[in-house]
């Protein structure tokens, strides 16, 4: 095999962890909403190459649905809600960077060892991918763990699909299936969001901006 | 029947789906309560048919087996009489206002959607799409918990959303894992999710691979079971929606989650190299009863109450498959069934109480058996079983968990029993305000169908005098199969 195959796909789910750690630390909305857009990106260039390397075209779709989807619809509209919203300057951190980003190291090792010792050796490629992926997830759990607000724990739930997503074009010849259907439930899911976040503002803007402004009183 | 098995297969699955589309589109309160109770008696006896048929040989996507047919047929049962309770509970919060008719239309849409996907979960033969229909059903009961729209109900609902999605996402990663393990034995494509085909040659899997996605797969779906340390929505979600939902919730939901666990408990089990997944839920499911029947006694709303009462029985449940062996396994079967009937017998009761009496707060309910008799009873007698009172259903399946585990781990056998004592207690020093003492205002005649209700509560008072022995010999040919 040649090296610069796995150096590639290294290389962007790597890039993936990355800005994972980024979105960690980013306590500006519409940032982190742009950093969520980069994550996406990389994913579709990761599974675009997945399905380059592997010779499985219906990989594609998956890669598309990625670009076109996550990287551009979701991010827009979500922005288009943010601004409405007034929310888009701040959003509230409950556990400070620097502890963040220490518990997102830790997390990032364990899946990483986890990953490398337990699954079989035969497939190198689908076996670090599967550890970036993990690690992936366990960033976007800690994301939606320490975020109070609805919109940036819908970003880190969808950082942590993205993780899942990766894993599952890792796995080499994984069926069409689930692809899809991952595809498929993420567009239901974010339907939901959707609708909750209009129930939320035409329920209680008010309300939720009285909580941010004394929250922002309580800082300053 | 003239149906081929292998229709009455994909019926289960079409006849819901077919009158979601149709109820979506129809207006008018009587005509679709009538045609959401046609379509799941339908489903119950295509159900009933498939349980009778030989079984069919199964493909990459379905199959139906002697585990999954119990499950299936349970949950159609609950199902068709949840929507008969459901017709008369919904005229009325449509009387009060509390939905309006463009919402009515969606819930019917959203509860044969909902009944759709518990039956694929439950007989699809592909983890895949197994994990798919786990998440239509989330999805769509996240919808009915928010569907009074209120402040309490959408909070409700998006905690669900979370806590279910993150679940959901765990369970998925866990499922990869164990398609990771068996794609050097099987090979690629879609052998490797099939469940029959993994099933055969997991012997020769990676045993490590399967630890850890057991562990994903654990915690993802046993957050829907409601397992302590995962059950934070579960309380929520049961108090916020309509109760016809909170019925199927408890009495279904939960189940189908823990089938998903039991798939993949078989699995592992298989497996001579891998760990042991029994012991894992037996710890989840003690620390569930010891800590839901603590929580039974400050609870003041009485959806709540009941849901906490859910997540100990779950927690009974998945103790005893985690124990394992024909006899714990076959407790948790009964244990299983019986609790579905009761407790969502209890949620019909609670849903016309909190109806004539306008609120679900507990100190507010009071003397029901002098102002309401039947429904006051009723109550009572749903509460007896589910606390588990002789000679009702569920004290024989609780006798019979504790009786197998005190043979093999008696302090485990202790544990238990403190949990079953400290929720007996709970839940009858609850009932007796409720029940008993002055009656509080609220005297308004209730236009309840009373016979979900009560048709629940006979089968369970009939179980615990007389099992009857087609029964005994079923259950216990499907606990030798769950190993």
């Amino acid at each position: 095999m040649d090296k610069i195959v796995f150096d590639i796909a290294h290389l962007l789910a790597g890039s993936i962890l990355l800005v994972s750690f980024m979105m960690l630390y980013q306590d500006r909305l519409s940032a982190l909403l742009n950093l969520f857009a980069l994550h996406a990106v990389l994913l579709a260039l990761s599974v675009a190459w997945q399905a380059h390397v592997h010779a499985a075209p219906h990989l594609y779709v998956t890669a598309m649905i990625a670009l076109f989807f996550k990287a551009l619809f979701i991010p827009l509209a979500l922005h288009r809600i943010v601004v409405r919203l007034n929310i888009h300057r701040q959003i509230e951190t409950v556990v400070g960077v620097g502890l963040t980003m220490m518990l997102g190291m830790g997390l990032a090792a364990l899946a990483m060892l986890l990953m490398v010792r337990i699954t079989p050796d035969s497939d190198l490629l689908g076996r670090e991918d599967l550890g970036f992926a993990l690690a992936t997830v366990m960033l976007g759990l800690l994301l939606m763990v320490t975020r109070r607000n609805a919109v940036s724990q819908v970003i880190g739930f969808m950082s942590l699909e993205n993780g899942t997503i990766l894993a599952a074009t890792g796995a080499k010849g994984m069926p069409m299936v689930v692809e899809i259907s991952v595809a498929f439930s993420i567009l239901i899911a974010f339907i939901v969001i959707g609708v909750f976040l209009f129930r939320i503002r035409e329920r209680f803007d008010t309300v939720d901006l009285q909580a941010l402004d004394q929250f922002r009183g309580e800082q300053g | 029947m003239t149906v081929v098995p292998s229709d009455a297969e994909t019926l289960v699955l079409l006849i819901p789906l077919a009158a979601a589309a149709v109820l979506a589109l129809l207006p008018g309160y009587r005509v679709t309560a009538w045609l959401n109770m046609l379509a799941s008696l339908l489903t119950l006896a295509v159900v009933v048919a498939l349980f009778i048929q030989p079984r069919p040989a199964p493909s990459h996507y379905l199959l139906i087996d002697d585990v999954n047919i119990v499950f299936i047929l349970l949950n159609s049962f609950v199902g068709f009489t949840t929507s008969v309770f459901s017709a008369s509970y919904i005229g009325h919060e449509l009387h009060t206002g509390r939905l309006t008719p463009v919402y009515l239309r969606f819930y019917h849409a959203m509860y044969q959607v909902l009944m759709f996907a518990m039956n694929l979960a439950l007989v699809s033969n592909n983890i895949g799409l197994m994990w798919v229909a786990i998440e239509i059903a989330t999805l769509t009961t996240v919808l009915m918990v928010g569907i009074y729209r209120t402040h309490q109900a959408i909070e409700a609902a998006w905690k669900y959303f979370i806590l279910g999605s993150v679940g959901i996402a765990l369970a998925l990663f866990g499922t990869i894992l164990v398609y990771k393990a068996a794609q050097p034995v099987v090979g690629e494509g879609l052998d490797g999710m099939v469940w029959t085909v993994l099933m055969a040659n997991v012997a020769h899997f990676d045993a490590a691979t399967l630890n850890v996605a057991f562990i994903f797969l654990l915690l993802g779906y046993g957050t829907k079971v409601g397992l302590v340390p995962l059950h934070a929505w579960l309380p929520d979600a049961h108090s916020e929606g309509p109760t016809p939902i909170s019925a199927v919730l408890s009495g279904l939901l939960l189940n189908v989650a823990l089938f998903a666990v039991l798939r993949f408990k078989l699995l592992l089990a298989a497996n001579p190299q891998a760990i042991m997944p029994g012991p894992l839920m037996v710890i989840l499911g003690l620390t569930s009863v010891l800590f839901a029947s603590l929580m039974l006694y400050r609870r003041r709303d009485i959806k709540r109450l009941f849901a906490y009462s859910s997540i100990e029985h779950m927690g009974i449940i998945t103790f005893a498959f985690g124990m394992g062996g024909a006899l714990a396994n076959f407790a948790a079967l009964l244990h299983m069934t019986m609790h579905s009937l009761t407790k969502s017998a209890i949620f019909f009761a609670v849903g016309h109480v909190s109806q004539v009496k306008g609120t679900q707060k507990i100190a507010d309910i009071r003397g029901l058996t002098e102002t309401h008799p039947v429904l006051g009873w009723g109550l009572v007698l749903g509460v007896f079983a589910i606390a588990g009172l002789p000679p009702l259903g569920i004290f024989t399946s609780e006798f019979l968990v504790v009786t197998s585990t005190f043979a093999r781990e008696p302090l485990l056998a202790v544990a238990l029993v403190v949990g079953l004592v400290v929720a007996l207690g709970g839940l009858l020093l609850q009932l007796n305000g409720v029940a008993f003492g002055p009656p509080s205002a609220g005297t308004a005649r209730s236009e309840a169908s009373y016979l979900p209700l009560f048709a629940h509560l006979a089968l369970v008072c009939a179980a615990g005098v007389y099992l009857p022995p087609a029964l005994v010999a079923w259950f216990q040919h499907v606990a030798g199969r769950l190993g």
